[in-house]
């Protein structure tokens, strides 16, 4: 899934606080699942928002809401009216829920509530790691299904390099060295000895060097 | 002699049978290359080949490429150092046509350490490939005369082509299936890591030869004296991918401080003259970090002076 995590408060409220009304909008899939973005985290920030609007004697009016998704059109049908009234909206979505307001209510100011941050998993309650870049070219199948490219500081194909310690990255003791964890993961499925394939140069084209991707379904 | 396929004194000192010595020095933070001349005059008789650094920890400095041009305008054999964090396919081909254009000769591939290292902790990094890969294109582009894109190269370069290898990273049974992966990769020669943990680094050895790799690649030991107790402990500490033993703490901390660092060269010396012997290593990279006067010493009373003549 997609992880966000809120701006900082000021930085928030110098981006909405000149105008006369809000809408503070949640999106309740991903970003409600790391608590960051969902609608209960809208109403949340709508409140603080208030009293500093209050404490500033800033006159502004600030209603929540929220929607399922933000990122299709058919999520809208009963929020259309509001959006369209609304002065400006502060949205919790991810970027991509961000762009796609931006894109359906051309007039309307849309601005992000959320850093989006990365594409990944919960292993546990409360944490959130990153687990994809979304290249678009997968190599799992032959790295034991962990990720190189987003997992490994360098995005090494043929690692791990000189800096990888005790099973942790050169970067920092806190980080796991992907490819120990390659290594870990092709012994247990009694694979290490594909570990001497040199893997070729990776095809970037695919990734967001490539451009901005997108694709068809031709059945629709 | 084993013919040699490119200008490098390097690899005809190797192919010759000689145990080879290089050592390398840093660019300065700064556009005066008397620094990086000033290095190269203080080891010039005493080593065969000199890499320089590619902004080394990730701080910026004097680029590697115009330093090796300067070593070689001073008739030296300068080993271009070149990292893939800073560099896409496209300039690091170019700058390895650039380093030939000035008949620079050899070329050592790495990934770099990561920029958050260095000074510009927010800068993006690259890594379009890695160290492997560009060992393979630096071959493909000398052997086949062509660009990965597939278009000739009309005059290609003429490059000796290096890696670096780390005994002491983890998972330790993997590196030396990782040198085999750099071997066939195209690796003609290895630098590896700073060698303390002496027993370590036999230990890999005996791996390397298990499987022959020996006979395929050049192996340099590296070595850095040691200056102080301090930087014992820092490299202990804070170096990842480094492994200095406690003996050897204790051994420096044992000495006068002002005398440690005579203590360093001695048992840089040492570890000279015991790897000497082992079967497979090639020669050694002495790296005496901003310390190059000292290289001179290391090297004579280790008994690699003089330094072979070869045409």
């Amino acid at each position: 899934m997609i992880v966000g995590e809120q701006k900082p408060f000021e930085e928030i409220w110098e981006m909405v606080k000149d105008h006369k009304q809000l809408t503070v909008f949640g999106c309740n899939t991903c970003v409600a699942v790391c608590h960051q973005g969902g609608n209960k985290e809208a109403g949340i920030l709508a409140a603080q928002l208030r009293m500093r609007a209050s404490q500033d004697d800033v006159d502004i009016e600030i209603i929540d809401s929220g929607i399922e998704r933000q990122c299709e059109h058919e999520f809208f049908e009963k929020t259309e009216e509001l959006v369209q009234k609304s002065e400006a909206v502060l949205s919790l979505a991810c970027g991509i829920g961000v762009q796609f307001m931006a894109t359906k209510y051309e007039a309307t100011p849309i601005y992000p509530a959320l850093n989006t941050t990365f594409l990944g998993d919960v292993p546990e309650t409360g944490v959130f790691t990153e687990k994809c870049q979304a290249c678009g070219d997968c190599v799992l199948g032959v790295t034991g299904g962990v990720c190189p490219v987003s997992r490994c500081a360098k995005r090494l194909f043929n690692g791990p390099c000189g800096g990888s310690t005790t099973g942790k990255c050169e970067i920092s003791k806190e980080t796991e060295c992907a490819w120990q964890l390659v290594v870990d993961r092709l012994e247990a499925l009694g694979r290490l000895d594909t570990y001497e394939k040199v893997m070729p140069l990776k095809d970037w084209s695919k990734d967001r060097s490539g451009g901005p991707r997108s694709f068809k379904l031709e059945d629709f | 002699m084993a013919a040699t396929v490119t200008g490098s004194k390097l690899e005809r000192v190797l192919k010759s049978g000689h145990q080879a010595v290089t050592s390398e020095c840093g660019p300065p933070r700064s556009s005066d290359p008397a620094h990086i001349k000033e290095k190269g005059e203080l080891i010039k008789d005493h080593v065969d080949s000199i890499n320089v650094t590619d902004n080394q920890t990730s701080v910026t400095r004097l680029c590697s490429l115009a330093a090796c041009i300067h070593l070689k305008g001073m008739g030296l054999d300068p080993v271009l150092q070149m990292v893939v964090r800073d560099r896409n396919r496209i300039a690091l081909q170019s700058d390895i046509l650039g380093a030939a254009s000035f008949g620079i000769n050899n070329i050592l591939c790495l990934s770099g350490d990561h920029q958050s290292f260095g000074d510009s902790p927010q800068a993006s990094n690259v890594f379009d490939l890695d160290s492997m890969q560009l060992v393979q294109t630096v071959r493909h582009m000398r052997d086949e005369g062509k660009f990965l894109s597939g278009d000739e190269i009309k005059v290609p370069p003429s490059m000796f082509v290096g890696a670096a290898a780390n005994p002491f990273g983890d998972p330790f049974k993997i590196r030396v299936p990782r040198l085999a992966k750099k071997v066939a990769s195209g690796a003609e020669f290895i630098q590896t890591q700073c060698i303390y943990n002496l027993d370590k680094f036999e230990k890999w050895m005996e791996g390397v030869r298990a499987r022959g790799l020996h006979e395929e690649v050049y192996i340099l030991a590296g070595i850095t004296p040691l200056r102080s107790v301090g930087m014992a402990r820092y490299l202990q500490k804070n170096v990842p991918g480094m492994d200095v033993p406690d003996e050897l703490i204790e051994r420096m901390k044992g000495v006068d401080k002002k005398k440690q660092a005579d203590e360093g060269i001695t048992i840089a010396v040492e570890s000279i003259q015991r790897l000497k012997e082992v079967e497979g290593v090639a020669g050694f990279h002495v790296m005496a970090i901003e310390w190059e006067e000292k290289v001179p010493e290391i090297v004579e009373r280790s008994g690699l002076y003089p330094r072979p003549q070869i045409d």
